[in-house]
């Protein structure tokens, strides 16, 4: 750009200047103020209302229910623990159904099949017990619930019941001085962080923009769903009496998801109050009328959009991991591997917040994709621990049949409910997964923020933990 | 002569010629813009025209970006963009940047308002909005079952007279006006119909010449930006973000994003 363009530019801007100073009134205040009246006489002229008796009575009625001070709130929990319920209910059987065909049946055949046409055996580990299990995995447990999941969700939305959760949630956001929206893409996050960070292009102050996507990794997303699950079941619902163990179960998971969100509260308040300061903006928020779900359409969409498309990200980011995880476990230093090696070293630090050593190289490992957590936790367990007899050999990432099987392997690997509980705090406050990074830097365009939102949940996340196994050691005296 | 005439009267004629695109829009004759409120049913008609399965949700700013698509009618190949819904053109949002960008700057050969019926007086609004930086639009009076419903009667020829306008009646969820939508589109973009949009009254003498004034400036700067009249009108306002564009040069950049040919395809 020469100068002369500059001093041109600068020209023009202080011709306007001058002109908006000759005319003296407010442009655009008074051309809003036209453009309102005008709509007004336009929409007067046209538009008939026959005599109101009670006829959206429907409508209103509905809301004054859902939105209610009393019983918005619970309503929302019960609709939210509804889904979550048929999610878990419903993918269980499918999962194994799946799990079985890849892992049980496919897998040793494609092994046999490699190994007969005589391509070395290394190679067999990497593609058939790393990348080809972590691929199968990943769909046998995502796929089932997000099957589920979306449409249900989906529904909801198309029925109008969305806007009315953040109608619920945005006087709370407010107070900490956040943007009212920021519920609704909170919500949005549950199904998947990256897509909730996406969703805040409808904040547009760029202040509670980022604070909307820095606190959105503290929804529950489905990725870690199961984790949370089968932790929750093997831990929790195991100290309780089994008749209570389902419920209590159920229950730990939903004050899981539950403590997300109160933390997205806090965490936006000490934001709004220190790097991101400033007032909340207004906003208004439109309650569309409910409208009859159209269920094929919605089942179509759901699924293709959002079950497909999210499956096959995860399996894109799957299948690196699963050779990592073949790599790592194989690859020997000494007479131990890198896997071994790097668990010794971390467990003293590990062991000072309730956790181990297994935990956190499942955590790094498995950045692409959170589900591929409690797999690579069992199969590192299993090395560390030296059990002999489980699984298909070393570094092969497998799934127990059965909850029993998976506690066993957990209890001899040295865990105890507290590493349990932990390992539930520590999958709800840790590092978005990298699709989520990703996005993050996309929608800010600055490493800055990229870097804050993903280092600040696992600060959180230790001091949370080391937190709790103080208070759980001094409890226990142990 | 006079028989075609009927068909293409008859809603039947014009589905019959309409060829769902989905994602392939080569070699288009036409742009068509959607725009609209939130939560109007931008992305249901969206769908109904392009074959394409858009996500469509019941609530405002489903849509964040924007999508395209394709769709032949009457043998002329159209490439359809559906915008985030917005409530105005002079709000600050991502989204609504998007919108308001592309209605500026894409030079789309007509946009089409989706509008709800059942809150038309506060859609109206962006209507006007609309009508100030183009020349041809068109309503998709839409929802007018939930009008119905709620016992609202619209009298969309008077609207059509008033706005200057085509006013296409519509229930996109269930498929019904498309056809009529189609025909209007075609009508504009061929010159048929000629659009008299209704423009804002009212604004001082003063004011008139002053944007008249400063639209020749911002044509001597940047030659070739199209809507030169807007960026002046939104100077003179005192926009930071138009002024920092002009002061950047940027100005010719959002016209350079949001020209057509350029588009990478987000579906």
């Amino acid at each position: 750009m020469t100068a002369i363009q500059t001093n041109e530019r600068e020209k023009l801007i202080a011709s306007a200047n001058t002109l908006r100073w000759e005319i003296g009134e407010n442009i655009h205040d008074s051309i809003i103020e036209t453009i309102y009246t005008e709509a007004a006489k336009i929409a007067n002229k046209a538009v008939r209302v026959k005599e109101q008796k009670k006829k959206y009575s429907y409508d209103q009625a509905i809301d004054r229910i859902v939105t209610s001070k009393w019983l918005g709130f619970p309503i929302m929990f019960f609709l939210l623990a509804v889904v979550f319920w048929v999610t878990i209910e419903g993918a269980n059987v499918p999962s194994g159904l799946i799990a079985s065909l890849l892992v049980d049946t496919l897998h040793p055949i494609l092994k046999n099949f490699i190994a007969s046409v005589g391509i070395p055996n290394w190679i067999n580990g990497v593609m058939i017990d790393g990348a080809y299990l972590a691929m199968a995995w990943v769909i046998s447990v995502m796929l089932p619930p997000m099957a589920i999941f979306f449409p249900l969700f989906t529904l909801l939305e198309d029925f109008g019941y969305l806007p009315r959760v953040a109608f619920n949630m945005d006087n709370l956001y407010r107070k900490v001085g956040a943007h009212g929206k920021q519920a609704l893409t909170m919500t949005m996050g549950f199904g998947c962080n990256a897509a909730g960070i996406i969703a805040t292009r409808i904040i547009d102050s760029p202040r509670e923009r980022i604070i909307a996507i820095i606190t959105n990794n503290f929804s529950l997303c489905n990725g870690r769903w199961p984790t949370q699950i089968l932790i929750a079941t093997i831990f929790i619902g195991g100290a309780v009496p089994a008749y209570f163990a389902g419920l209590v179960s159920a229950a730990a998971v939903v004050g899981i998801a539950l403590l997300g969100i109160i933390f997205s509260l806090v965490v936006s308040w000490g934001l709004s109050k220190t790097i991101l300061k400033g007032e909340a903006s207004a906003f208004s928020l439109e309650l569309p009328p409910y409208r009859p779900p159209r269920i094929l359409r919605t089942l179509y969409t759901s699924l293709i959009d959002r079950t497909i498309f999210v499956l096959w990200r995860a399996v894109v980011f799957a299948i690196p991991a699963g050779i990592v995880i073949w790599l790592v476990a194989n690859i020997t230093i000494g007479e131990t591997s890198i896997a071994e090696h790097f668990t010794n070293w971390t467990d003293p630090f590990a062991l000072i917040v309730g956790l181990n050593g297994v935990i956190f190289l499942a955590y790094i490992i498995a950045i692409p994709a959170n589900e591929i957590v409690v797999p690579t936790v069992l199969m590192l367990t299993v090395l560390v621990a030296g059990i002999a007899g489980v699984g298909s050999g070393s570094g092969v990432m497998f799934e127990l049949d059965s909850v029993a099987d998976t506690s066993a392997i957990l209890h001899a690997g040295g865990w105890t409910v507290l590493t349990g509980i932990n390992l539930m705090l520590f999958s709800l406050l840790h590092n978005p997964c990298s699709t989520t990074i990703y996005t993050i830097y996309k929608e800010t365009k600055s490493v800055k923020w990229t870097v804050i939102s993903t280092i600040l949940p696992v600060i959180m996340g230790f001091a949370v933990c080391f937190f709790v196994a103080q208070v759980w050691r001094l409890i226990a005296g142990s | 002569m006079i028989d075609q005439n009927k068909c293409e009267t008859c809603p039947v004629h014009n589905t019959g010629n309409l060829k769902r695109l989905g994602i392939n829009m080569d070699k288009f004759d036409f742009v068509v813009a959607l725009s609209g409120n939130p939560n109007t049913g931008k992305s249901t008609v969206f769908n109904n025209l392009t074959g394409l399965k858009q996500h469509t949700g019941n609530w405002p700013g489903k849509t964040v970006t924007r999508a395209e698509g394709g769709f032949e009618f009457n043998k002329n190949r159209y490439k359809l963009i559906d915008l985030p819904g917005t409530y105005s053109l002079l709000s600050t949002s991502t989204d609504e940047e998007i919108a308001r960008d592309f209605i500026l700057f894409g030079q789309p050969d007509v946009t089409v308002v989706v509008v709800d019926a059942t809150r038309l007086e506060r859609n109206l609004n962006l209507v006007l909005q609309v009508l100030e930086i183009t020349d041809r639009a068109i309503i998709c009076l839409n929802l007018i079952d939930e009008a119905k419903r709620r016992e609202i009667e619209i009298d969309d020829r008077a609207l059509a007279r008033d706005l200057g306008i085509p006013v296409i009646p519509t229930q996109a969820r269930q498929g019904i006006g498309i056809p009529e939508l189609l025909k209007s589109i075609e009508d504009v973009v061929t010159g048929k119909f000629i659009c008299k949009p209704y423009r804002i009254a009212g604004s001082s003498k003063g004011l008139t010449k002053a944007v008249e004034n400063l639209t020749e400036k911002v044509k001597n700067q940047f030659p070739g930006l199209p809507n030169a009249r807007w960026v002046a009108l939104r100077l003179l306002e005192g926009d930071q973000k138009i002024i920092d564009a002009i002061r950047s040069g940027e100005i010719s950049g959002i016209v350079k994003r949001n020209s057509v040919e350029e588009n990478i395809v987000a579906v």
